[in-house]
């Protein structure tokens, strides 16, 4: 066992896990915070990464270790977080992704949403390449990443007040005269 | 009474949708996003054990002996079972039980389970399937579908036959001799679809749990909860309603969770006899050796057609790789037949589709099981009928259109049938007539359209009961609890349900709250496949709100002294039509009809009016709507690399009324995805030994943000006679004519016709090097003679 001290979604925490541990399995059956995702436990489909210092991780690929000294969120921490800065409901990035459809099944998106965070953060207006390539470590089964590059878009442009960017079937459906919002 | 006798298409009061039509977030979205929503392997109990499966190393072996004492000793394992503890065969298709949890005498791919250890953490499990000792008798191992096909012995699993034949049917229809005797053109030609498996990133888990009453719960990642509960009672030999079965939030499926697995029936067993609750959760590599993905097929096809490009008949051979069992494989033989006949009508149609057992994972239903391969085939085929007698493709299809309410060459009934305007959406949307055939080299657009069900009147088991049941419970603060056995495996069918029924109680969204896939709580629907969810569970839905809604309605009238047709439920209110001043909130309207009528409840079901053709398997494919759709893909063909890039698709869907056109542009998006990630990417493909090729998702290259096209969701909306408010499937049909579509494209783009799937650049560079020979060749023929094309 290793005593491992860091902060968690901007609460100290001293715990201890067995020194092979990773951080998915501290995060995950340490700390009950299941919200981080085991996809493949290889590094391969982004479904468990969280931010450490702001840059996302594959936290199936870091030693429990590596959280020593770090600040670390993950997907439970967006909405508090977003919260103790004022804001109201959860983080941007989280209402865009839910308003936009992009949580089908869900499973990869606390990843999705965590590397889009991390990306707005450093990037607030990034390009579409930029927001595809700042993705491209986190795969998606269910959405054809069509949705979720509408949420990354629409989050964009709430935080520059600009209109939210329409999709391919509303704008037909416009065309049509059948377009009626919720 | 079946809801579909009760309601049509149209909106509950009469005019406009309050709530369908909308793109209303999901009911379950912000638990997602933020983290809250429990999925299997985020389930942990106090004392639980965690089990893992000891697997075949051999394609094909006879086991000789286990031995288990080693590992039993080994301190924290505190259960070892092998085949000869849970012996029962169980299958998902009655008639084909030929699995078992564990290996009971013999193996049959690489990753069949063969023991099962549970242990107080997986390193301990993990040390204790090391210290188990089976000795193996090898067996010959097929790996190639024909070979399985002409060789009987050994044969895979014994059968009467003593052949390796899992299913085999051959039908006809019409006069198919005589049609490709006196067509004006018959094409030929042969066709391969590879592998390919579902990917869904939540592996498979299950956890089990028995109480002090000796009460079984089962939670699992499962799309068919009832087939689970069915199975877990059938093979452990114990009463169904001791089992509790419950799908918590489930991280996608694709059918690939579609079959009772190994996990359900092992981490239950364990728990019973250890008296601990017990985990097993799939690495991604055994998900992979689970798989149940899409069949391989080798297709010969031969159409007949005359110069007006009306099919005069389609005429089909189909050998099936199934994979080492049965899985839905009968279901899937006859699908790669029955369900080509639309959207064109043929007067003559025959196939013979013979599905192969090997020694391979098995195959299963993968989105748009069964149809998938043979709909490129044909659709590949189709446009070299156009091409020959010199029609445009779309132009060829809509020629070829079956119409609406009408009847299938098969006998399948259709009702409602938006093809045509699919085809005129995707033609203005990618600019058809101003691009193809006109771009530069390499570059180019191809056109296929297909069809398929909305569930199926076939319900596994034969039974008259409701294949959907929903039962409502309404609280005194407005609340309305809707209990579906549906099983929402990220498609988004619990929110469907709540908005069918805010719709028809006039409710808003934040009143109605979904339980569902719980056997213990929810009536039973038959679970997430064959595309069958919205419309069934869906009118199910309408069908109990309706019931309550009569309630609700008659003890207003009756208060308010006017005729129930005043009353109208909308927004959270009722409210006097007549004089809207007069207006009551929802819960103090269900307070009403309590007073009157006791306490407030309802049920509601679906079963599907009786189909199909009136042979052996016409009920197979007939279901009570199909959908439809047509693809354009736009493809860029590198002709010295032989790289195929995408950049666009358009593609427009029929799916009846749209209930959430978001959540049905987001169904379409994710098909399209899906289906040209199999045509270009994704190979699920063994080795000589029957290895599998890459078990992980870097080596089976699901695409990523950067590799994905930009894809046109297009919504057409028919209108279905008996779909839930004219409702039909979204979530399936998508995928079949992306990738004919994506052949036909490189075939403008570069006069290449690709039958072989996956298109990996060294296919497309051969297929050059082809081309060029043959141009050649004829270059040297015509110099000498002047030649007439054939048609």
């Amino acid at each position: 066992m290793r005593v491992i001290r860091f902060v968690l979604n901007g609460d100290p925490v001293e715990t201890a896990a067995p020194a092979h541990w990773t951080l998915l399995e501290l995060l995950r059956y340490g700390l009950k915070l299941t919200g981080s995702k085991q996809g493949c436990d290889k590094g391969d489909c982004g479904a468990c990464t969280v931010l450490v210092g702001g840059k996302p991780i594959l936290a199936c690929l870091s030693l429990a270790a590596r959280a020593e000294g770090q600040e670390i969120t993950t997907i439970e921490g967006l909405m508090p977080l977003h919260k103790s800065r004022g804001g109201s409901g959860a983080d941007p990035v989280q209402e865009a992704f839910d308003a936009c459809g992009a949580l089908q099944c869900g499973f990869c998106q606390p990843g999705m949403m965590l590397s889009t965070r991390a990306l707005l953060n450093q990037h607030p207006q990034p390009s579409r390449e930029q927001i595809q390539a700042a993705l491209s470590g986190n795969l998606c089964r269910c959405t054809g990443y069509t949705q979720i590059l509408q949420a990354v878009e629409t989050a964009i442009a709430q935080s520059t007040g600009a209109p939210a960017p329409q999709p391919a079937w509303a704008r037909d459906r416009e065309l049509q005269g059948q377009e009626p919002q919720s | 009474m079946a809801a579909r006798d009760q309601h049509g298409p149209q909106a509950p009061w009469g005019d406009a949708f309050q709530v369908v039509g909308k793109p209303h977030r999901k009911v379950d979205g912000m638990a997602k996003a933020t983290g809250q929503a429990i999925y299997t392997d985020d389930i942990q109990l106090p004392g639980m054990l965690h089990a893992k499966l000891l697997r075949s190393p051999h394609a094909h072996a006879n086991i000789v002996s286990i031995d288990t004492q080693k590992a039993r000793a080994i301190p924290g394992v505190h259960a070892v079972i092998t085949g000869a503890d849970l012996p029962t065969r169980y299958g998902v298709i009655p008639w084909t039980m030929d699995e078992t949890a564990l290996a009971v005498d013999k193996v049959r791919f690489i990753g069949d389970p063969v023991a099962a250890v549970a242990a107080v953490d997986e390193d301990t499990a993990n040390l204790a399937l090391n210290a188990i000792e089976v000795e193996y008798e090898l067996l010959h191992a097929y790996l190639d579908p024909r070979e399985a096909l002409e060789r009987g012995e050994p044969t895979i699993h014994a059968n009467k036959r003593g052949n390796n034949v899992s299913k085999q049917v051959d039908l006809a229809f019409g006069d198919v001799d005589e049609a490709l005797e006196s067509a004006d053109l018959v094409v030929e030609g042969d066709y391969s679809f590879h592998g390919s498996t579902h990917g869904a990133i939540e592996p498979h888990c299950a956890v089990a749990q028995v109480d002090a009453q000796g009460l079984l719960t089962l939670w699992s990642s499962t799309q068919i909860t009832h087939y689970v509960h069915r199975a877990l009672a059938h093979v452990l030999d114990l009463p169904a309603h001791r089992i509790r079965v419950i799908q918590p939030s489930l991280g996608g499926a694709f059918g690939g969770k579609s079959d009772p697995f190994a996990l359900e029936f092992v981490t239950a067993k364990m728990a019973q006899m250890t008296g601990r609750p017990v985990k097993m959760l799939w690495t991604r590599e055994e998900v992979f050796y689970a798989h149940r993905g899409r069949h391989p097929m080798q297709m010969h096809y031969k159409t007949a057609a005359d110069k007006d490009g009306k099919v005069r008949a389609v005429d089909a051979k189909i050998l099936i790789d199934g994979g080492s069992y049965s899985s839905f494989g009968l279901v899937t033989t006859y699908y790669s037949g029955q369900l080509l006949t639309g959207p064109y009508a043929f007067p003559a149609y025959r196939f013979d589709s013979t599905r192969v057992f090997t020694n391979k994972p098995p195959c299963g239903p993968k989105r748009g099981h069964g149809s998938v391969q043979p709909r490129f085939a044909f659709e590949v085929q189709l446009d070299e009928v156009a091409e020959k007698l010199g029609i445009d493709p779309i132009e060829i299809r809509r020629r070829n259109y079956l119409g609406e309410h009408t009847q299938t060459v098969n006998g399948q009934r259709i009702t409602s049938n938006g093809f045509l305007e699919c085809l005129d959406k995707v033609e203005r949307a990618s600019a058809w007539k101003e691009r193809h055939g006109k771009l530069p080299s390499g570059r180019g657009l191809g056109v296929a359209g297909s069809m398929y069900i909305s569930g199926t009147n076939y319900p596994i088991y034969p039974n008259d009961m409701p294949q959907a049941g929903i039962q409502l419970k309404v609280d005194r603060s407005g609340l309305v609890m809707v209990f579906t056995g549906g099983n929402d495996i990220g498609q988004g069918s619990n929110s469907v349900v709540a908005y069918l029924v805010a719709e028809e109680l006039g409710l808003e969204l934040d009143a109605v709250r979904v339980i569902a896939a719980d056997t213990d709580l929810c009536p039973v629907d038959l679970g997430a496949y064959s595309s069958r969810v919205t419309f069934m569970v869906g009118n199910a839905a309408i069908d109990a709100a309706r019931k309550l809604r009569k309630l609700v309605v008659q003890a207003l009238a009756e208060k308010w002294e006017v005729p129930e047709q005043r009353v109208r439920l909308v927004g959270g209110f009722a409210v006097d039509l007549e004089d809207p001043e007069r207006h009551v909130p929802s819960r103090e309207a269900f307070q009403l009809a309590e007073a009157r009528f006791d306490t407030l409840g309802s049920t509601g079901s679906y079963n599907t009016p009786t189909l199909g053709g009136d042979y052996r398997g016409g009920t197979i494919g007939a279901s009570p709507a199909y959908s439809f759709t047509a693809h354009i893909v736009e493809v860029e063909v590198d002709e010295e690399t032989g790289r195929i890039r995408v950049p666009k698709v358009w593609c427009a869907h029929d799916c009846g009324r749209a209930l959430n056109p978001m959540l049905v542009a987001g169904q379409i998006e994710g098909s399209v995805y899906m289906g040209i990630a199999e045509a270009l990417l994704e190979n699920h493909d063994m080795n000589r030994f029957g290895l599998h090729a890459g078990p992980s998702l870097l080596d089976y290259r699901m695409p990523t943000t950067i590799d994905t096209p930009e894809i046109e969701a297009l919504i057409v909306e028919s209108v279905d006679p008996e779909g839930p408010y004219g409702a039909k499937e979204a979530g399936e049909g998508p995928l079949h004519s992306a990738i004919p579509a994506l052949s036909n494209a490189i075939f403008d783009a570069c006069g290449i016709r690709l039958r072989h799937l996956p298109f990996t650049p060294a296919k497309v560079l051969a297929a050059l090097r082809e081309k060029r020979a043959r141009e050649a060749a004829d270059a040297s023929v015509s110099t000498s003679t002047s030649s007439t094309p054939a048609v």
